[in-house]
């Protein structure tokens, strides 16, 4: 401790370290947060469901989507990115996901929201396996901490059915 | 700094950022704000490199007691004694 330097580095490292300490704290009281989110999947058409040129199933629905995330953000969240993915089996994969929306969340008072609209991204199969075909809406979700772990949980939605032939 | 001194400082350093470190996690967790935390942490490093950084004053309160020079001249430094001359290293 003898000189300026000596001193600024010996601040310097133990600032940063108890700064490691600090943001640990956030991170590890997020496992005793209470979190019950909960949504709702409703598919209210489906507008289009044929077989492309190349062979592959496609399908295009309208979703109802309702869903209550309020309870996934602490204050040490700094986003919430959710997804719906619809789940089925074919004698191929035993398990096919297809991402059909997605969203960014950035604060508690867009958590709760309820939202119509046709899927975002394209639900193609691997194949033509799609008629007639039961599948599962899930929805994903990842909370982003502003330091830490990300943790991601998911809500499984079963019973869902496409129709026995193209329209 | 003199010695004391230096340890002193070193106490503080530690202590200071220590405290800061504890008020802005308690704060923070009871005000639910991230933003909080490093505010307080952020103004407890200053403080700390305000405190410890400069040379002040009341650091130099114990200096070192140097001896007269009167006393250095009673032991006088021993004198280098050559022994022979310089021989030259000659290759066999």
């Amino acid at each position: 401790m003898h000189s300026l330097d000596y001193r600024a580095n010996a601040l310097l490292i133990f600032s940063v370290t108890a700064l490691a300490f600090i943001c640990a704290i956030p991170s590890f009281s997020d496992k005793f947060s209470n979190q019950n989110p909960s949504a709702e999947i409703q598919i209210l058409n489906i507008n289009r469901f044929k077989k492309q040129s190349y062979g592959n199933d496609e399908v295009s629905l309208t979703l109802d989507i309702t869903a209550d995330l309020q309870s996934l953000f602490t204050w040490n969240t700094k986003q919430v990115f959710a997804f719906v993915a619809a789940e089925y089996e074919t004698p191929k994969n035993s398990l096919n996901q297809v991402s059909l929306w997605d969203v960014i969340i950035p604060d508690k008072e867009h958590a709760k929201f309820r939202i119509q609209t046709s899927n975002k991204y394209r639900f193609i199969d691997q194949g033509h396996n799609l008629r007639g075909k039961e599948f599962n809406l899930t929805l994903h979700w990842h909370v982003m901490p502003k330091t830490g772990k990300m943790f991601a949980d998911k809500i499984v939605m079963p019973g869902y059915s496409l129709p026995d032939a193209y329209k | 700094m003199d010695w004391q001194g230096q340890k002193l400082v070193e106490q503080v350093m530690q202590i200071l950022l220590v405290i800061s470190g504890v008020a802005a996690v308690a704060v923070s967790y009871a005000t639910e704000s991230f933003r909080t935390m490093m505010l307080i942490y952020a103004g407890g490093v200053v403080l700390a490199t305000l405190i410890t950084l400069p040379n002040w004053p009341f650091y130099n309160n114990h200096p070192l007691k140097w001896l007269d020079p009167s006393e250095a001249e009673k032991h006088p430094k021993p004198q280098v004694v050559a022994v022979g001359s310089k021989k030259k290293f000659s290759k066999k």
